[in-house]
């Protein structure tokens, strides 16, 4: 068996593998190059395939995606990193005015093929302004595809087809999953987006998480399993394309639903998926739709106090216990 | 006038049609307007027509150019025609994005017009990109990008030129300088006399003011850039004074003019100095009633066809959102 890789070592490995196969995808973002990245998830794109195809920028992230989208619009395919996704916030306009709707207001003259990456969500104790998992921001735009990978070899999996796509792609890197590890992907590891994982299979309630949430749920899947109650898991994988089909018929099984996400409650991409349920699976429920969020509260800085904030596994077996007895 | 600037009787003859088929168009849309037949707003470039006709004399075919929500001239001195614009402004299945665009997204793929963006500056990133893109793929391509004085106290425009310069880029920066950011003075809002060119020099970049009314000089300036470009040396900024003379938008009677200003820009009309210019080249006054009566039929001709035209297929809302073309996103 070869050895575990971690998450962030995907990253790299991801980009490079599709470097390798087509000379248009090129990375633009701050410190990417010879630095490797403040997270180090670039480490070695620089020294393999140098300037010409990893370029360092300013602070400047409106003109960091606004280029990444000139070029993807005339030929290449670009890779944008904006470090912390707090940051896309600086951005805003492009990720949410410009690349979502360039292929419609054009009438289909004009594509957009580029993948901005960004390190996403809390749990590191980075405060208020580089803590936040955003992609339920993403989730109110139509137009953008949205990935956010769990393991390494969903990373590289993921970013196979990201960068593929002729669609603009928004790339949610977890900041508290890049030193966890897995196995490598294989050779030519390709997961389409919009494919759900059914991680584990069970019968009684599922659960359902995505990214960071994904260890919380694999963890409450197995001290639920210790107390008899059998849990499917899902990993989202994407929420746009959202698998919703493969929730439904999950729950067309097992009956309950739990969604664990990090965003806050308020506005969380948990809500888009219960009113799927709750409207499309309702005749199979046999316990109310429920969410577990992130507090409607900017993160605090003290782990203590982040911890208070974020979603735990205490929290998710509590509540699947109660949904699955009652 | 600019009395160095040369040009040949035929580009003057080609560039006098081609600017008055856009005041056409442009008056087109402002009839139409008023008539019931064009919905939303239209931001009308009437009296900027210099500047596009004469930026696209300078450059290749396969150039690009971006340009803002005034963007119709833009469009059409790259090709889009006049039938395809106004199909655009009625929501007909001939509008160049099927009515999905609407005035103020105006665009032609054919002819590299990448788009006209309504979010002031956010396309200078995006010319940015594209000339990055030249460079990347080694083709030889310049960009173009087109935006008012508004735009320069944004803070895209000043994100865009700095990497644009520091990366050496071919793009050149072209402001339409029109006086007025909506319906406020740009002098009133601006640390510096000239909002675009006044900045250049905070990025290594030289200081450069024009008569945007003049499309020979015009061409003359932006093709001094395209050279420059094509040679590595980097972007330029060219700041174009010029005068719309609608208001900003439909809604805008534009009351905030002082008296006799506008008297005293269409005195300086673009079309009325390039038709001096083509008198003092020696072209009769026949010759340009000819071209006068033809540009005046092929906007006749586009506004019937745009009318007779039907209204785009309700199906077209649900279309070219994403790759496959369709709008599904989730299973």
């Amino acid at each position: 068996m070869a050895d575990l890789i971690t998450y962030r070592e995907a990253i790299a490995d991801g980009i490079a593998r599709e470097m390798r196969l087509d000379p248009s995808v090129v990375c633009l973002g701050e410190d990417i190059g010879a630095a490797g990245g403040v997270f180090k998830s670039t480490q070695g794109l620089f020294e393999e395939f140098g300037p010409t195809r990893i370029w360092d920028t300013p602070i400047s992230e409106q003109a960091i995606v606004g280029a990444a989208m000139g070029a993807a619009m005339t030929g290449m395919r670009p890779v944008a990193e904006i470090m912390f996704s707090d940051f896309l916030a600086c951005c805003w306009d492009f990720i949410a005015n410009e690349m979502p709707k360039v292929r419609y207001m054009t009438g289909g003259q004009v594509k957009v093929p580029m993948v901005v990456r960004t390190a996403n969500g809390g749990g590191l104790g980075f405060g208020a302004q580089h803590s936040q998992a955003v992609e339920n921001w993403a989730l109110s735009v139509p137009g953008l595809v949205i990935a956010a990978p769990s393991t390494p070899s969903d990373v590289v999996g993921l970013m196979a087809s990201a960068i593929r796509s002729d669609d603009p792609v928004l790339f949610f890197e977890h900041k508290a999953l890049f030193a966890t590890k897995g196995e490598p992907a294989p050779a030519g590891h390709v997961i389409p987006l919009g494919q759900a994982n059914v991680v584990r299979t069970g019968s009684e309630i599922t659960l359902v998480g995505l990214a960071w949430s994904m260890p919380i749920v694999l963890e409450a899947a197995e001290l639920l399993a210790q107390q008899g109650i059998s849990a499917e898991v899902i990993d989202l994988r994407t929420l746009v394309p959202l698998d919703a089909a493969t929730v439904l018929s999950s729950v067309s099984k097992t009956s309950r639903i739990l969604i664990v996400e990090e965003n806050p409650f308020q506005g969380g991409w948990g809500g888009t998926l219960a009113s799927i349920v709750a409207d499309e699976g309702f005749y199979d429920l046999d316990a109310p739709v429920k969410r577990i969020a992130a507090a409607s509260v900017p993160l605090a800085f003290a782990t203590h106090l982040e911890n208070e904030l974020l979603p735990s596994v205490a929290l998710t077996v509590e509540t699947a216990v109660r949904m699955a007895t009652s | 006038m600019a009395g160095s600037a040369v040009a040949s009787p035929e580009s003057l003859s080609g560039w006098y049609e081609q600017m008055l088929v856009i005041r056409g168009t442009e008056k087109a849309a402002f009839d139409l307007f008023m008539s019931g037949l064009v919905k939303g707003t239209t931001h009308l470039a009437a009296g900027h027509e210099a500047v596009a006709v004469g930026a696209s004399a300078a450059l290749e075919p396969d150039d690009y150019v971006w340009a803002t929500y005034r963007g119709h001239h833009h469009a059409m001195a790259r090709g889009l025609s006049a039938e395809a614009c106004l199909g655009e402004l009625m929501s007909k299945q001939t509008g160049s994005s099927q009515g999905k665009g609407g005035s103020m997204h105006m665009t032609y793929a054919p002819g590299n017009m990448m788009g006209s963006y309504a979010i002031i500056g956010s396309h200078l990133p995006m010319a940015v990109g594209s000339a990055w893109s030249s460079v990347l793929r080694q083709s030889g391509q310049v960009s173009v990008a087109f935006f008012g004085d508004g735009a320069t106290n944004i803070g895209a425009f000043h994100e865009a030129i700095n990497l644009a310069a520091v990366w050496r880029l071919p793009v050149i920066f072209v402001c339409e300088n029109n006086l007025y950011m909506e319906y406020t003075p740009i002098s009133s809002v601006t640390a510096v006399e000239h909002p675009a060119a006044d900045r250049a020099g905070a990025y290594s970049l030289p200081r450069i003011v024009i008569d945007g009314n003049d499309v020979v000089v015009v061409r003359d300036e932006v093709a001094k850039a395209a050279a420059k470009a094509r040679a590595g040396e980097g972007p330029s900024i060219i700041e174009c004074l010029t005068y719309r003379h609608y208001g900003h938008s439909r809604t805008d009677p534009a009351k905030y003019r002082p008296e006799g200003e506008l008297e005293q820009w269409l005195m300086r009309d673009p079309v009325k100095v390039l038709r001096e210019h083509l008198a003092a080249a020696g072209v009769g006054e026949d010759e340009i009633g000819e071209i006068e009566q033809r540009a005046q039929h092929a906007v006749l001709a586009a506004i019937e066809a745009a009318k007779a035209a039907p209204l785009s297929d309700p199906a077209e809302a649900f279309t070219d959102v994403w790759a496959d073309g369709g709008s599904q996103w989730r299973t």
